[in-house]
């Protein structure tokens, strides 16, 4: 199977704590991955890593078929390659209708000059419509974004991260605050969007990754401890020191 | 979006009328072309004001849409006004040293009328040479090319180094605060080649017009002033109509987010800095010639905080909310601080307004920034009963039973 992210290697430290200790890690192309482990894992560092926020002290961090070092790149530059990333808290743009969060998300030219003379075309306008209707925001499309409730913040973000068209999409605890019926949308979009694509999802509940049905990485102290399905890694006897202490 | 596009026609078309029947009133009412019932003076002073209007659209594009907030962008209108009054002050010189010199018995020679300009223009300073920067000053369309250009190339330069190192939010002001401050302090030396704290003068009277009446003059200016000011209007409306504007505005409220959206944040912010920075250089190079002096006093970083007051005051991420603020703002201001206001006797202490002004425009930003964020502009809306969303305690999800605000805040 060919690899569209490599991590390999890879170490951080803040103030001397190693948040990423010789983490490594590979996905491929169209593939779903649940990341687990506890607080202070090295989740989130992870994903600051790969998106360009955080530069590691030491190790690789390789992109697709041309084998791209995303170490030097800007964050901006990152995302433009193909990386989307939704964050835990719903990050949309309050102050701007559906509709315009959607068509700043959609993929597009972003230099100033390109986006200055960018008036929408039908065809982005029918893309906008078609991602509402994925995210069950059809008839909200004039609406502000801070009107909208926390669930529907979320996928909207979803809905942005999937106007990307990235080939990577890392998604930072999806369902917290949902209700069930939510999950239960959340965790539909999430599996049709890794038919095309692969997708990381950060998550704490077991359940919901469960209902996810894909291979799952459990991350402690900045490193790998165990990877497979999640019947195996729950039956480990270090994945089980590790969640209910030692 | 439709809709919101709508509504911003809608009060761009509102505005231009204003603008217009405001000029044709003025006009109809000034002594050089109407029934003479506003003074020159005033009309200059309504000229004026359009000026700095047209300067606080540029600091709310920079700071109301983008939230940078600039304490450099007077600083840009001062270099306009000097790049314009360096044309008038050595166009003007020269016509007088001409017609001085046509009466001598030998035809003067070309160096002759230089010196003599260099003379009258420096012998304030104790010089007599043209410095280097004075190259263009005998051409009207360089000097006009670097009303835009020098600005331009200053926000440019400053730009890109600030922002290359991502520096933001309040360290940004106090950086753009330093490079007024400094640029204000070396116009201040006499050896710089702007005369020092004398500044330029004369620059109401037009090189060639001089049989032309103040009063005419001030007439156009208002003209001028408003086309500049309903230009800069549209311009700064479609920008930020679109998806620039979008992206303009989710940088202000999460810069973060728009860089994993792909978007280069920094070459958008230097885009926008340097742009504005050259429509307050426009903005200056209209008022001076209305003033008719410029010195380094008027780039002191106290005007650049009085730019953010204005909008601030007059509302913030709104257009016709900076225009509002800057206008009036700026008119009240003269009023008070010209000895205009009648004094308060309190009996034992007499509030002079000429003192006690800033106190009371210092108290009304603290206020407005606390109480009122959207400023005068948010006046409108309350007629319009558009409101922000208030989410605060409601259900977060559309289901009975979906987690409340402070669950999911934990």
């Amino acid at each position: 199977m060919s690899t569209l992210l490599e991590v390999s290697d890879v170490t951080v430290s803040f103030d001397g704590f190693r948040a990423i200790n010789n983490l490594s890690f590979h996905i491929g192309p169209a593939e779903m991955r649940a990341i687990i482990g506890p607080n202070g894992a090295g989740k989130t560092t992870f994903m600051d890593i790969v998106t360009g926020k955080t530069k590691p002290d030491k190790g690789r961090v390789i992109w697709g078929a041309r084998r791209l070092s995303l170490l030097g790149l800007s964050e901006a530059r990152i995302a433009r390659e193909g990386i989307g990333r939704k964050f835990q808290k719903p990050t949309v743009f309050e102050d701007q209708s559906v509709q315009e969060n959607l068509l700043m998300a959609l993929k597009n030219r972003r230099g100033p000059l390109s986006v200055l003379f960018y008036r929408p075309m039908a065809a982005h306008l029918a893309r906008v419509a078609a991602l509402a209707e994925e995210i069950g925001l059809a008839d909200q499309l004039q609406r502000k974004a801070g009107e909208l409730s926390h669930g529907q913040k979320q996928w909207l973000e979803i809905g942005m991260l999937l106007a990307q068209e990235p080939k990577l999409l890392l998604v930072d605890e999806p369902a917290a605050g949902m209700t069930p019926a939510e999950r239960e949308h959340t965790t539909n979009i999430l599996v049709e969007a890794a038919k095309t694509r692969a997708v990381v999802v950060v998550e704490h509940d077991m359940e919901f990754v469960r209902r996810l049905g894909c291979k799952v990485t459990v991350l402690h102290e900045g490193s790998v401890l165990a990877e497979g399905s999640l019947d195996h890694v729950t039956a480990d006897k270090e994945v089980i020191d590790v969640y209910l202490g030692r | 979006m439709q809709s919101a596009f709508q509504k911003r026609g809608a009060s761009t078309v509102i505005f231009l009328t204003l603008l217009v029947a405001f000029t044709l009133l003025v006009t109809v009412l000034s002594e050089g072309m109407g029934i003479g019932v506003i003074s020159t003076s005033f009309v200059k002073t309504l000229g004026k004001t359009l000026c700095l209007a047209l300067v606080a659209i540029s600091m709310d594009l920079v700071w109301g849409y983008a939230g940078i907030l600039s304490l450099g962008h007077f600083a840009f209108f001062g270099l306009g006004g000097y790049m314009i009054g360096m044309w008038l002050m050595y166009e003007r010189t020269r016509e007088i040293v001409v017609s001085s010199l046509a009466d001598a018995p030998i035809p003067p020679t070309a160096q002759e009328v230089s010196d003599a300009i260099a003379n009258q223009i420096f012998g304030v300073v104790g010089s007599a040479d043209f410095p280097l920067i004075w190259v263009f000053a005998d051409s009207l369309l360089a000097q006009l090319m670097l009303v835009v250009l020098v600005p331009g190339v200053l926000a440019g330069v400053f730009g890109w180094l600030a922002f290359r190192s991502r520096v933001a939010g309040v360290y940004l002001s106090i950086l753009t605060q330093a490079m007024t401050l400094a640029l204000s302090l070396y116009l201040f030396q006499n050896d710089n080649g702007l005369r020092g704290n004398n500044g330029l003068s004369g620059l109401q009277n037009l090189p060639g017009l001089a049989e032309v009446s103040q009063a005419l003059v001030s007439v156009w200016f208002l003209w001028g002033a408003a086309l500049a000011l309903g230009l800069g209007y549209l311009l700064a409306v479609w920008v930020v109509s679109g998806k620039f504007g979008s992206v303009l505005r989710g940088i202000r409220d999460d810069e973060a987010r728009v860089r994993f959206l792909g978007y280069p944040v920094e070459t958008y912010k230097l885009v926008l800095f340097t742009g504005t920075a050259c429509m307050a250089g426009i903005a200056g190079a209209l008022y001076y010639p209305q003033a008719g002096i410029i010195n380094p006093a008027e780039m002191a970083p106290i005007a650049s905080i009085y730019l953010a007051v204005w909008v601030a005051i007059g509302g913030r991420g709104r257009l016709y909310g900076a225009v509002i603020g800057a206008a009036f703002v700026s008119l009240v201001s003269s009023w008070f601080t010209g000895g205009q206001a009648p004094n308060v006797p309190l009996g034992v202490y007499t509030i002079k307004w000429v003192d006690w002004w800033l106190v009371v425009l210092g108290l009304s930003f603290v206020l407005v920034t606390l109480f009122a964020p959207k400023g005068i502009g948010g006046l409108f809306d309350l007629l319009e009963r558009r409101t922000a969303p208030d989410r605060h305690g409601a259900d977060l999800g559309p289901d009975q039973g979906a987690l409340r605000e402070k669950e999911a805040s934990e």
